[in-house]
């Protein structure tokens, strides 16, 4: 039997294969990658049957245009995402977000664009043919670490699939509450008293807006300026996802997924596990405010999103 | 030794070993980091899923679902690193080409510290440097410390592109660019030789924090004509 593969018609904006991201490598430079909104991609892996680490396409705002190339796959996509299925004779098919579909030879998957959200994640059965590099699939077109040689997707590649054809496909289904974020809780960073008073009000009282230089390594945020009052560098030290760091200019940036392993800007806050999905998930242009949470409350708030996650992934079995 | 552990939001560990920056707290610093590797990798700490040592930090990522805060900070405070006397360290010795095409910005470091090239070239290569610390890019070293007479601040704009290889200076550090990146250091030479290499996946970073690390100069055609 020939291979089955997906090829490559239209790229999208930013189309990479992520899991959950690498571990512990931070002390020699490279970062954890992975999923942006790693609950849509468990889930997005779990409506194929799949292992929930496996790797998955990930696209930004405007996803790829896929054609089947010989078998048959089992897909979904999950996200807040406008696709379309073109079936044989050109017939088109709205697609459905968190649910599976049956897609046979030389029928395309439109990925057309996320609605009110950054990021949305297309899962085979089977998952695709592609080597782990460091333990993971996560690709960091930054340091082009990853599969496809850290390279984002572009047109004309083929992308491989392990599994060539589909045996038994069972339609399944969940119902996923798609809302955007207006606040984000965190918790105080390690310089948080490095900035002036009504600076820290500001930040928890004033509307933050998310600028368009936002990536997969960071998110950089517009705003009343926080005035440094110490020092607008500290020496180079170890950064985590979801820290809010504050250059000179006084404008917050929020760490995701590719950030730098180290950096030398002060930490006004870190942005607490619970919230990093939704945090990754706003569009340019969206409004939110900060509100401070402390560590108990943090991981509290943590033991709900896991079993929120956990519901949806038995809700799927 | 460690003056403060705090929380770095709710999945990672702070700790502090001090506000200087010198070889004998990044010591402590590494030598907590090796210990708790090996613990991790021995699983008789459970959960740890990234440890980011500095110049005097030390960040433990974990897991939430794993372990918490309190949990991992209980174990760090039982640990006691009793004689600081580390395993013998490793000795690189990497060699540099400092010709006009490579050393991008030695001529306005000369003109800033009022110094000849060659007066800091010489204090360059005269010193055997400390491995603090490895990142920002994979396999990056930071290393110290230069001789006073050639310590400068980053450039005023930083450039867009460094090209890999480049060897810069920087305050009381000097560092190698593993691969072409953003940066601002005063780039004074490039070597040839691979200081990180991706395909080898269990021992990629050439340079480890702890390692000493000497510079000695080549020619252009030593450069073209190196072969690791």
């Amino acid at each position: 039997m020939t291979e089955a593969y997906f090829e490559i018609l239209r790229a999208g904006t930013n189309s990479s294969i992520q899991d959950q991201g690498r571990k512990n490598l931070y002390h020699i430079g490279i970062t954890i990658s992975g999923a942006m909104d790693q609950k849509i991609f468990k889930i997005s892996n779990a409506l194929v049957d799949n292992n929930l680490n496996e790797g998955v396409i990930e696209f930004a705002y405007q996803g790829p245009l896929l054609k089947l190339k010989n078998g048959s796959v089992n897909f979904a996509i999950t996200g807040n995402i406008d696709f379309n299925i073109i079936r044989k004779n050109s017939i088109i098919e709205k697609g459905k977000c968190f649910q599976n579909y049956f897609l046979n030879k030389d029928e395309e998957l439109d990925l057309i664009y996320t609605k009110n959200s950054v990021f949305g994640y297309l899962a085979v059965e089977g998952g695709f043919k592609i080597e782990k590099v460091w333990n993971s699939y996560s690709t960091n077109t930054k340091a082009k670490i990853g599969p496809n040689n850290g390279e984002k997707f572009s047109i004309g590649e083929k992308i491989y699939l392990k599994k060539p054809e589909v045996k038994n496909f069972e339609k399944k289904n969940i119902e996923y509450n798609n809302s955007v974020a207006t606040t984000i809780r965190i918790i105080k960073g390690t310089n948080f008293d490095y900035f002036s008073n009504e600076a820290k009000n500001n930040f928890f009282n004033k509307e933050y807006q998310v600028t368009n230089l936002s990536d997969r390594m960071g998110m950089r945020l517009e705003g009343p300026k926080l005035e440094n009052i110490v020092n607008t560098n500290i020496k180079s030290e170890g950064l985590v996802k979801g820290v809010v760091q504050v250059p000179a200019d006084g404008n917050p940036i929020i760490m995701f997924s590719d950030h730098g392993s180290i950096g030398g800007y002060p930490k006004i806050a870190v942005i607490i596990t619970a919230d990093h999905d939704k945090a990754a998930q706003l569009i340019p242009g969206s409004k939110i405010k900060f509100k401070e949470v402390n560590l108990d409350e943090a991981e509290s708030l943590f033991k709900t999103y896991s079993k929120e996650t956990k519901s949806y992934l038995e809700k799927i079995k | 030794m460690i003056k403060n552990i705090s929380n770095l939001g709710d999945a990672a560990l702070y700790c502090d070993f001090g506000k200087e920056v010198n070889e004998k707290i990044n010591s402590y610093v590494i030598s907590y980091f090796n210990h708790l590797k090996k613990l991790a990798e021995d699983k008789s700490i459970q959960g740890i899923t990234n440890l980011s040592p500095s110049y005097n930090k030390l960040i433990v990522s974990f897991d939430l679902s794993i372990t918490n805060f309190q949990e991992i900070k209980n174990k760090i405070e039982t640990i006691k690193i009793l004689n600081n006397k580390k395993k013998k360290s490793k000795k690189i010795e990497v060699p540099v080409c400092c010709e006009e095409k490579y050393a991008l910005d030695l001529l306005i470091l000369s003109k800033k510290l009022k110094t000849s090239s060659e007066e800091i070239l010489s204090l360059f290569f005269a010193k055997e440097y400390f491995c603090y610390m490895t990142g920002f890019i994979a396999g990056m070293p930071f290393l110290g410390d230069i001789d006073e007479n050639i310590r400068v601040d980053r450039l005023k704009t930083p450039r867009v592109k460094v090209p890999k290889g480049s060897v810069g200076l920087t305050e009381q550090f000097c560092n190698i660019y593993t691969f072409e990146s953003p940066g601002g250091w005063n780039i004074v030479g490039n070597t040839p030789k691979k200081i990180f290499n991706k395909v080898d996946l269990n021992n990629p970073a050439l340079i480890k924090p702890g390692d000493k690390v000497s510079f000695y100069k080549i020619t252009k055609e030593e450069y073209l004509n190196w072969n690791d």
